[in-house]
């Protein structure tokens, strides 16, 4: 069974004092879930739901809900390319072919030793930086093949390079 | 018309963002005079509508305007939301607020929770934006440090709290109602108007939810006063605004203009241009909900009403400029399948619509599409344009992809005939 930290814990504690209702909390303590178990399945619904005395299908609920929310356990390093206007006709199609020749994998998929997944995602605000990727918490800007590979080297050698 | 940098003349000093160098550049000093000269609440509010402030998020509402809609007599809490869940396509002038001025926005959103009789704010950001939440929560925790929020600032009696409130994954988060039902911790589907939410809002309390960028205007408009304020742009939308311009241009970035501005100049003079040289085909003028002009369009004021008689709209003010060589169908497809991902599934023309339009889209992409096809397009453009949805999702993908068929009927067409 999966259990919050203790520091977890006291932080999500503090979160559902912060607002006027408990449930104002759900989804700051969805993301300290995340932080903790990785992604959001059944049993962490249920264990976020016992923590803040809701019923699971309201997690559920909201967990559905938003696409930053995890279902399924990404890689180490999560890619997010965006496929909106302005990256589009900035080659993002081919930022995607990239990610498909060097690490073998599409929209939704994770590499099989778990440190890479991808994920197709709409407008990142950073439109005039074309086209961009985030990886985790790290935006990626003007990306060019050789600077795609250069971070992706980088990320394999276990250093998050800067932009 | 040249840039004008009121809103934006502090962005390109790095330490912007550092409380002090921020104050030593006058942050802060509307709210300390305000709040020691006891300045009647309601001249502030005047002051804002004399400006002729108008949203800047995308609707243009006047702010003095929803400001003074918020009850005086209730005995329940207000609350302001500032809307910093910047998610239309082609913007990201918001970004630029909450990454190189943070201060100015606390003191903005400040302005209106002592106009209006607030003492909780939360600013919600997009859970996308991690930079901007690091710099603002920062920013939070210094003007706290320093009494500029919290209990009794500046010895004069009012208090305001600031939480930092992050979405996470959600464009239908930045419509107003879905922000509120997003910030209790529900889904966020758009709510039934009426009540609007100066009277039931946040909590089920009397909220203000007002762009980011129309609360860092506030600040301007107190330092200079509301009528020199307005006179900076036109008689109906006052000031300036920031442009978000991204795609093909020689200089894509964020650009401050007076409203009124021409936006062939922007993207010709400001912008230096259609990139290597090539031609223009069309602009997206204001995020990818507004509807597309052509080359020879593109003479327009940037202001609501003259954008509005142009048949397209001023909207978050992101451009996006598409050179000769841009496929308009794959443009309509990557805009179908936005609003397609997007729509809550609340109401059945958006939630229907917006992935027929995208399957329709990739039908003609594949070489497959008829041209009954392209009426179908503009009867479903109709259908979801109705003003029968809770909100503006299905009208925000009717309307463009109606004008790129429309527009540019032949393009799609010529798909059909190889």
């Amino acid at each position: 069974m999966k259990t919050f930290s203790e520091a977890a814990r006291m932080e999500a504690s503090a979160l559902m004092e912060r607002y006027p209702t408990r449930m104002a909390a759900l989804i700051p303590i969805m993301f300290i879930a995340q932080r903790e178990f990785g992604h959001i399945d059944e049993e962490a619904e249920k264990v976020i739901a016992e923590l803040m005395d809701i019923s699971p299908v309201s997690v559920r609920e909201v967990s559905g809900f938003y696409f930053m929310i995890h279902k399924h356990p990404p890689g180490k390093y999560h890619l997010q390319i965006c496929h909106n206007i302005s990256c589009t006709i900035m080659a993002a199609e081919k930022l995607l072919t990239w990610v498909k020749d060097e690490l073998g994998i599409e929209d939704g998929q994770r590499t099989g030793d778990a440190l890479f997944s991808l994920e197709r995602v709409e407008c990142l605000g950073a439109c005039d930086l074309a086209p961009v990727m985030l990886v985790n918490e790290t935006l990626y800007t003007n990306l060019t093949l050789e600077k795609f590979t250069r971070i992706i080297d980088a990320l394999k050698n276990g250093k998050i390079p800067e932009d | 018309m040249p840039e004008l940098k009121l809103l934006s003349r502090n962005f390109h000093h790095p330490d912007q963002r550092d409380l002090q160098a921020a104050l030593n550049r006058g942050a802060y000093q509307q709210l300390k005079r305000v709040l020691a000269e006891k300045t009647a609440p309601e001249a502030i509010i005047e002051e804002v509508k004399a400006a002729k402030l108008r949203g800047q998020g995308g609707a243009g509402f006047p702010a003095g305007m929803k400001w003074s809609f918020v009850p005086k007599g209730t005995d329940k809490p207000k609350y302001l939301c500032v809307n910093g869940d910047e998610s239309e396509p082609g913007t990201f002038k918001d970004k630029v607020i909450l990454e190189n001025d943070p201060h100015l926005l606390i003191e903005g959103a400040a302005l209106c929770c002592y106009a209006v009789g607030i003492h909780t704010a939360y600013i919600y950001i997009r859970g996308e934006y991690h930079e901007p939440q690091r710099i603002v929560r920062q920013a939070v925790a210094d003007a706290y440090e320093a009494g500029f929020l919290g209990k009794n600032i500046f010895d004069s009696g009012f208090d305001l709290d600031v939480i930092v409130h992050t979405g996470a994954g959600a464009y239908i988060c930045g419509e107003e109602t879905a922000l509120l039902n997003s910030l209790e911790g529900l889904k966020g589907w758009p709510r039934i108007r009426p009540p609007f939410p100066a009277v039931k809002g946040a909590f089920a309390c009397p909220t203000v939810i007002n762009n980011v960028e129309t609360l860092s205007c506030v600040v301007r408009i107190l330092e200079m006063g509301g009528e020199a304020y307005r006179k900076v742009g036109t008689e109906k939308d006052g000031g300036t605004k920031l442009f978000a311009v991204s795609g093909h241009v020689e200089k894509p970035g964020t650009y401050e203009l007076p409203m009124g501005s021409s936006l062939k100049e922007l993207i010709f003079d400001i912008c230096g241009g259609v990139k290597g040289g090539k031609k223009l085909k069309a602009v997206i003028p204001g995020g990818s909900s507004t509807p597309v002009l052509k080359a020879d369009e593109v003479d327009v004021t940037l202001e609501f009403e003259a954008m509005m008689a142009a048949g397209t709209m001023l909207g978050s003010g992101a451009a996006i400029v598409l050179d000769e060589t841009v496929s308009i169908p794959e443009i309509f497809t990557v805009t179908a399948r936005f609003y397609a991902h997007e729509s809550c599934g609340q109401c059945t023309q958006c939630r229907e619509g917006c992935t027929w339009l995208y399957k329709l889209g990739l039908k003609i992409l594949g070489g497959h599409g008829k041209p009954a096809d392209l009426d179908l397009i503009l009867d479903l453009a109709d259908q979801m344009d109705g003003k029968q949805t809770v909100c503006p999702l299905g009208p925000a993908c009717a309307m463009p992809c109606r004008a790129f068929v429309q527009k540019f009927r032949d393009e799609f067409l010529s798909l059909m005939k190889s």
